[in-house]
């Protein structure tokens, strides 16, 4: 009796082992399947970009490229060295940076001072004054680009990298305080308090308490603000041109641009250089990107 | 003076980004709710017109396939997104190796540009060189895949490259979920003799419902404002056919000089995102004060 189930408890065992063998395969099987397919357009950009035109015409997307032959990249980046209709992203890149440094560090700086006030300087309204900035992270740019249109002419910046900073500081400060008010939150406020008591003013309470342990969420900031000023296109495409475009739309013309043939190999070139820098960002720092997006993704 | 400065330190380092957002957000807003009621054309007028543009607007056969792609794109964006997501998160919940490495296989699109990313897609959609020569080099020999060029079709190269962005990034907030959820409940169920596929679909998925909610009103938010892919990928071509209200707002402002027709469209998405957010804006308020 005993013998009998002790038995078939073991078969038991051993069937289930072999569902769970056959469970475990079957799991990695599909996340390698999905992580095919979520690396295969990387994939085709690296081999193409490192094709010529020939080689593209006779083999397909996946063929391995004949050899290192970075000729595509020179071109995107530096141009054939023919003056008019030469487009190259040399100039545009470095638009991306000039707009990109200032603005993450504006909207960064506005936002930790605004997200301390919130947290350990509370008021009565605070809330509102909260949830009044938060909307701003939601609204469809489309309802503001008319009015920001004309505050650029009006100022006489548009179609300049210092619009371009302007802008994306302002889109940026509800981001940026919505991140550092969900962090000091969780900073004991009795710390400050104590430092009141003590005769500690407003800026050495930031300062000497709050911002040595704030490192986490400024990079996290500083990832999510870099990203999505970088990345953008529509205030990009918006509000310059020519000269003064920033990377994207510098791509997105230099893809569009149908003189002669089409150069898939230059277009993939050029997109990869338009996506080096935060793609660099991602893999250097992942943690930190993941937990902007999960903490306070909202922006499309 | 002085006191009154110190008293008052924290409400006047506070007012630059209450004064920017006020005027830049709320101001503006404003601002284009009001050139909506006016008949201008290349240069705003202030004298109100009543909601003509919002007539001509429901009455614009452009308008009205903007409306309909979106609904098509937010669908099928939303149901792709949502269940690709929930896949990966589930099948990387089960103590696997090399999570960090397909995770990050997974979520790397986020990182980049739409684009960057139309760009690619673009190229693999392509009739001629991309996806269908491939397939025909392999010897299916009748295989067509011109969705791109192709008005009926169109619509749904989109979905797959935004899905493709977007999945990784509803894996990553279900997988935050479903770790956050004490091991002592599933232990509990298992000991009951529940199996694994019961304690997701029972216990587990059901007690995701903040993270359904916060995916929902994030890509409907995402696909409303959907733009640049659009523009990288088909220009909303062929015709008029992937047209979607984002690019219907510019092209009618910057191109067509409608001011007034583009600031009544603009309206209309500012609407229909303030009726997913709202929403969602004073559910996450109310979690907050219940803590």
């Amino acid at each position: 009796m005993q013998d009998k189930s002790h038995s078939s408890y073991k078969q038991l065992e051993q069937k289930s082992k072999y569902t769970n063998m056959f469970l475990r395969w079957f799991l990695y099987f599909v996340l390698v399947i999905f992580a095919l397919y979520f690396i295969f357009p990387l994939y085709v950009m690296i081999v193409t970009s490192l094709k010529t035109m020939e080689e593209i015409r006779q083999g397909t997307l996946l063929t391995w490229p004949s050899g290192l032959n970075f000729d595509s990249w020179l071109v995107a980046w530096g141009g054939r060295g023919y003056g008019a209709g030469d487009t190259f992203l040399k100039p545009y890149f470095w638009n991306s940076i000039k707009m990109v440094v200032p603005a993450v560090f504006f909207s960064t700086f506005i936002g930790a001072m605004a997200g301390y006030v919130l947290t350990k300087w509370r008021f009565k309204g605070d809330k509102w004054v909260f949830l009044f900035l938060l909307f701003g992270c939601f609204i469809p740019y489309q309802a503001i680009l008319l009015p920001m249109a004309r505050t650029l002419g009006v100022l006489g910046i548009s179609n300049s990298v210092i619009g371009l900073v302007l802008v994306h500081t302002v889109y940026g400060i509800p981001f940026t305080t919505l991140f550092f008010r969900n962090f000091y939150v969780s900073i004991p406020s009795e710390l400050v308090k104590a430092a009141r008591i003590d005769g500690a003013g407003f800026f050495k309470i930031f300062f000497k308490i709050l911002l040595p342990v704030s490192t986490p969420i400024i990079v996290v900031t500083i990832i999510w603000q870099f990203t999505q000023i970088w990345n953008d296109f529509l205030f990009g495409s918006t509000f310059s041109f020519g000269e003064a475009a920033p990377i994207q739309v510098a791509l997105n013309n230099m893809v569009l641009s149908s003189t002669s043939v089409k150069e898939y190999n230059v277009d993939m070139a050029s997109a990869i250089i338009a996506g080096i820098p935060t793609l660099i960002v991602y893999v250097l720092a992942g943690k930190y990107f993941i937990r902007g997006l999960t903490s306070g993704a909202v922006k499309g | 003076m002085l006191k009154w400065l110190e008293k008052n330190l924290p409400k006047i380092v506070m007012a630059p980004a209450v004064g920017l957002i006020g005027w830049f957000v709320y101001g503006f807003v404003l601002w284009t709710l009001y050139i909506s009621f006016t008949n201008s054309k290349i240069l705003p007028k202030y004298e109100l017109w009543g909601v003509g543009q919002y007539v001509k607007l429901w009455g614009s056969r452009k308008w009205l396939i903007a409306v309909d792609n979106l609904l098509i794109f937010t669908a099928l964006f939303l149901i792709f997104c949502v269940v690709i997501g929930i896949i990966l998160a589930i099948f990387l919940d089960q103590k696997i190796r090399a999570e960090g490495v397909l995770r990050t296989i997974y979520l790397y699109p986020m990182a980049l540009s739409f684009i960057v990313t139309g760009t690619a897609w673009k190229w693999i959609l392509n009739p001629t060189l991309g996806i269908q020569k491939m397939f025909i080099d392999w010897g299916f020999e009748n295989f067509t895949f011109d969705w791109l060029v192709n008005r009926e079709m169109a619509i749904y190269t989109i979905v797959i490259a935004g899905v493709w962005q977007s999945a990784g990034f509803v894996m990553a907030l279900f997988l935050a979920g479903l770790r956050s959820v004490e091991d002592e409940i599933v232990k509990a169920a298992k000991i009951d003799g529940a199996n694994l596929f019961t304690v997701y679909w029972k216990i587990l998925l059901p007690m995701m419902r903040p993270v359904f909610f916060t995916s929902f009103v994030i890509l409907v938010h995402i696909s409303i404002k959907s733009y640049d892919l659009i523009v990288a990928l088909t220009q909303g071509g062929p015709g008029i056919s992937t047209t979607m209200p984002a690019l219907y707002m510019t092209q009618t402002a910057f191109h067509k000089s409608q001011v007034g027709l583009s600031a009544a469209s603009a309206m209309m998405m500012f609407m229909a995102v303030a009726a997913v957010i709202i929403p969602y804006l004073y559910s996450e308020l109310r979690r907050e004060n219940a803590r």
